[in-house]
């Protein structure tokens, strides 16, 4: 499929460039709809707290208010993104768990009338004692956040072993144990969420809103009204910015909704930057215990991980985060045995949930730093030493999940070589230094979020008889350039333009369902929808072109807008010919495809978190500045090689990969989403603080093509891989710059400098947590080892 | 009270009646319907509401359009000569520079005043131009890429 390609591989511009740098494109807050309404949600001032009553009536009174709502509402309504979550309600009644929480929702003529009649509203709070610790919420049985968990504050416990550890403990000639802490960060979109609803008068509902996951939210939207999904229209417009922080329903879009509904009128609500920060749904601040067995040559042969995430008051995707805290690890390295064991917590902050990498850069940096101090420990270079341990292509690990291409040894390679790593490691003058570390990460996962046994992602693809070609899809472009990859592939199918075509895009009314832009799934299964739709119209255009052109249909191609015959190319037609003679024979020319990933998921219960078609993976050279005197840690080089497969866009990809470092490197060096009795310290764009031009570094991008079978013309994921190994190469490089072991991220000037000085006194100099709390773990789930097992080659994603 | 305010607008005389504590940024997003200026905090914070006013860029959130009387706004959508883009706004979609496209007008803008003044910025210069505009997509580089690029082809010399 990979010869001749005109579209594929191209630096081509973005389809929605234009609209981009013109400020032609419609964000969710750009909407304006007659008869507009404004909306504005009351939000909870304590964290944890009971709500004794409610009293609307001034705000009620006000002029210019359409509509007030109250949890009484929405009798009974809860819900959540995950089903097994099901713990939100889309106006707090009884009890508010976060500062932020919506209390109450206001429709009014504008933004002011409505925040005015938000202040009117009394609310009486019944404070209870907030948890705002993992530490205090494992000891904390008497005060309960929710009625449901695994444990008085515990939501949930994943506990598995494959092999047995203590036995591979035992047989190791050297066992090294590490405790790690990642605090929380959020994701920071440029743009605050918006939404707006509209209920006409035919009893249906639309919500235009910046979501990642259209498909989710109109299935849980026809839970909270009631009402069949036929009747419901959810619009994903444009997101500026996700990175998984629109992934959630969230309470104001259930209020857009319910408002209009209530009105009659179309309703906006546009959160401020500060109810942006509550919503969060980022990171999850997580406590790391690592233990591993090696072989003198370093090579592991077992390893324990215990995980300890930080929920925040909501379920969220927290139970698949917490799965993948322990599940991504073993796909990088040779781990013949592995035990893995998270609990999440609840406490009284903003939800944990979905940021760029989801649930990995914690063990992936808590991964990456243990295995440099075994390195140093063992007297191993700590590049050659990953690059032995790496695994191996079509096999299976411990945890049964399939590895298919790996290009990881090459990315190693490339990366050490471009930034002469082995030339400054150990050797730099005092202060300054270089750091190493690797990564692995899904192209999509295996399994949605609700059971079910069809497509993950369709496509329909259009034909017109001028030969304009219209292509329709449930994916929405989060910047990631989801719209861009569909245009390139159909065109590359069909031997058109990219130009050439129109897209319709996240619109559950007239697109085929793609779950959404999440898991860097987009690019491998929409791309393989769209490359099953298009081949079937390219048969028929190949059909009735050899018939015309007199030759065998395996002898055509299609490019620049023709169709010809591959070995004498003066002989063909014009694309619109063919689509025309088609339609003549075959009538209305459309065809769909879908895809759902290989089935490869292992056969223990829940086996279905963790397999994906195919795994990135990435290597990453940090080369810093760290000022002895102020702690100041400055990175001006990361050089960086990412496993992509093929690079459907190398722009782009480029572009993915860039911005996964910068994001990398701001939850490394600065980014903390921190409170103080409940209340967000930093809430605003100017105290969280993020890299500008000034701090980011020179970003040094390496794509390493190596054509996966399971990707569209052999495509992995970029959008999220390329985090993960930024982090630790900066903690590893801080290390050889400094001798300071900073375990505990971000690495902020205070911790740099308090190792300096234990350093100075001569005391270990590390920075980070001591242990783990005490915790009782219950039997973890037993399973053979799949380690090393070949990969069964067969079984591939069904494209149908 | 409301009051008249007469405002240039990318070179277009334009009359708005407006409560006078409206910030520019929402009299160009609601009364104008010029929604290409975006905001990412509505406090000075992002940069993403940067717009020209005589030339200088200002942060629109913070600016009370009743001071601008008589000055040149420019927004996003004033940039283009007719049909022709900016040079910079060329570069930015051949170049990959606006991912999710939000912070793209603010940045285009300032990018646009330090081309201005200064024909042919170092790297450096054009990161400090761009330290008050914040981008979660790109890690900057190829807004970077872009900015060069477009002053490469503003001072007439090939690429």
């Amino acid at each position: 499929m990979s010869d001749k390609l005109s579209v594929i591989g191209k630096p081509l511009p973005k389809v929605d460039a234009w609209a981009k740098v013109t400020g032609e494109t419609r964000f969710a807050d750009d909407l304006l709809l007659p008869r507009l309404a404004y909306a504005k949600l009351l939000r909870a001032i304590h964290p944890h707290a009971l709500i004794k009553s409610i009293d609307t009536a001034e705000a009620r009174a006000l002029p210019g208010v359409y509509a007030v709502l109250t949890a009484a509402d929405f009798p009974g309504v809860k819900f959540g993104i995950l089903p097994v979550s099901q713990d939100e309600e889309p106006l707090c009644g009884e009890k508010v768990r976060m500062v932020g929480d919506a209390v109450a929702a206001v429709a009014a003529v504008d933004e002011a009338t409505a925040e005015q009649a938000c202040n009117l509203i009394r609310v009486e709070y019944e404070p209870l004692l907030p948890i705002m610790s993992i530490e205090e919420a494992l000891k904390q049985t008497n005060v309960r956040i929710h009625d449901y968990g695994e444990g008085p504050n515990v939501h949930r416990i994943v506990t598995y072993e494959f092999g047995d550890v203590e036995q591979a403990f035992r047989e190791a000639d050297h066992i090294r144990e590490d405790v790690f802490f990642y605090e929380g960060n959020t994701h920071l979109p440029m743009e605050q969420h918006s939404a707006v609803g509209q209920a006409t008068a035919d009893g249906k509902l639309t919500l235009w809103t910046c979501s990642q996951n259209p498909h989710y939210l109109h299935r849980i939207l026809a839970k909270i009204f009631n009402m069949p999904m036929s009747h419901i229209r959810v619009i994903a417009t444009p997101v500026g910015g996700g990175f998984g922080g629109k992934c959630d329903l969230f309470q104001h879009e259930i209020a857009a909704c319910k408002l209009a509904l209530v009105t009659g009128r179309p309703v906006k609500v546009t959160l401020t930057r500060e109810e942006v920060f509550y919503c969060h749904r980022g990171r999850h601040p997580v406590l790391m215990w690592i233990k591993t067995g090696v072989k003198k040559n370093g090579e592991i042969v077992g390893q324990h991980l215990r995980s300890f995430l930080d929920g925040g008051a909501y379920g969220s995707y927290g139970a698949a985060s917490t799965f993948y805290t322990g599940v991504i690890n073993p796909v990088s390295y040779k781990t013949p045995v592995y035990k893995y064991e998270g609990v999440r917590v609840f406490t009284n902050k903003p939800p944990g949930g979905p940021k760029r990498g989801h649930g990995t850069p914690q063990p992936r940096f808590a991964l990456e730093v243990h295995l440099d101090k075994i390195a140093e420990e063992l007297g191993l270079d700590p590049v050659e030493y990953r690059r032995r341990i790496a695994v191996d292509e079509w096999t299976k690990t411990a945890n049964h999940l399939t590895v298919t291409t790996s290009a990881l040894k090459e990315c190693i390679d490339r990366v050490v070589e471009a930034s002469r790593f082995r030339e400054k490691h150990r050797k730099l003058p005092f202060g300054k230094g270089v750091g190493f570390a690797c990564s692995a990460y899904m192209t999509g996962a295996g399994t949605a979020i609700y059971w079910n046994e069809m497509p993950h992602s369709g496509a329909m693809v259009k034909i017109d008889r001028g030969g304009g070609v219209a292509v329709y899809c449930g994916s929405i472009d989060i910047g990631q350039g989801s719209d861009s990859m569909l245009a390139y592939i159909v065109a590359e199918m069909l031997g058109i333009d990219p130009t050439d075509i129109r897209l319709v895009t996240a619109d559950t009314d007239l697109t085929p369902v793609d779950l959404g832009s999440y898991s860097s799934r987009v690019t491998l299964m929409t791309g393989n929808a769209a490359i099953s739709a298009a081949r079937k119209l390219r048969t028929m255009l190949f059909d009735v072109a050899a018939q015309k052109l007199e030759v065998e249909p395996e002898r055509l191609h299609a490019a620049n807008r023709r169709i010809f015959v591959k070995d004498d190319p003066e002989k063909g037609m014009a694309f619109a010919e063919a689509a025309v003679l088609a339609e003549t024979k075959y009538g209305v020319l459309a065809a769909a495809g879908g895809y759902a990933p290989p089935k490869r998921a292992g056969k223990y219960k829940g086996g279905g978190v963790g397999p994906s078609p195919t795994y990135s993976y990435t290597a990453c050279v940090a080369e810093v500045d760290v000022d002895p005197e102020t702690g100041e840690v400055k990175v001006p080089h990361i050089w960086i090689a990412h496993d992509i497969g093929r690079a459907l866009n190398p722009l782009l990809a480029e572009g993915q990969t860039e911005g996964s470092v910068y994001m990398g490197l701001g939850e490394v060096l600065m980014e903390e989403q921190v409170f103080r009795k409940g209340l967000h310290k930093i809430p605003s764009m100017l105290e969280y603080k993020s890299p500008t031009t000034l701090e980011t570094s020179e970003i040094h991008t390496i794509l390493v093509e190596k054509d996966d079978p399971e990707g569209p013309f052999g495509a992995k994921e970029a959008g999220q891989g390329p985090l993960l190994p930024v982090i630790p190469a900066v903690v590893n490089a801080v290390y050889d710059a400094v001798g300071v072991r900073i375990d505990e991220i971000p690495i902020t000037p205070d911790k740099v400098l308090k190792g300096l000085d234990l350093k100075a006194k001569g005391k270990p100099a590390r920075i980070g947590p001591e242990k783990v709390p005490a915790f009782t773990w219950p039997e973890p789930i037993k399973v053979e080892s799949a380690f090393g097992q070949p990969a069964d080659m067969k079984i591939t994603g069904i494209v149908k | 009270m409301n009051v008249l305010l007469a405002l240039n607008v990318n070179g277009e005389d334009r009359q708005v009646i407006v409560p006078p504590e409206k910030t520019l940024l929402e009299v160009l997003r609601e009364d104008m319907y010029l929604t290409g200026t975006k905001h990412g905090c509505e406090l000075g914070e992002c940069g993403t509401c940067t717009v020209l006013i005589d030339g200088v860029p200002v942060l629109s959130c913070l600016v009370l359009p009743i001071e601008c009387q008589g000055q040149a706004i420019l927004t996003v959508e004033g940039m283009a000569e007719g049909a022709t883009l900016h040079p910079l706004q060329q570069a930015f979609a051949e170049l990959g520079a606006a991912q999710c496209g939000y912070c793209t007008p603010g940045i285009l803008l300032t990018a646009k005043a330090l081309l201005d003044e200064n024909r042919r910025p170092t790297r450096d210069e054009v990161k400090a131009a761009l330290a008050g505009n914040l981008c979660r997509c790109t890690g900057y580089t190829k807004i970077l890429d872009a900015v060069e690029l477009a002053a490469l082809r503003m001072t007439g010399a090939r690429s």
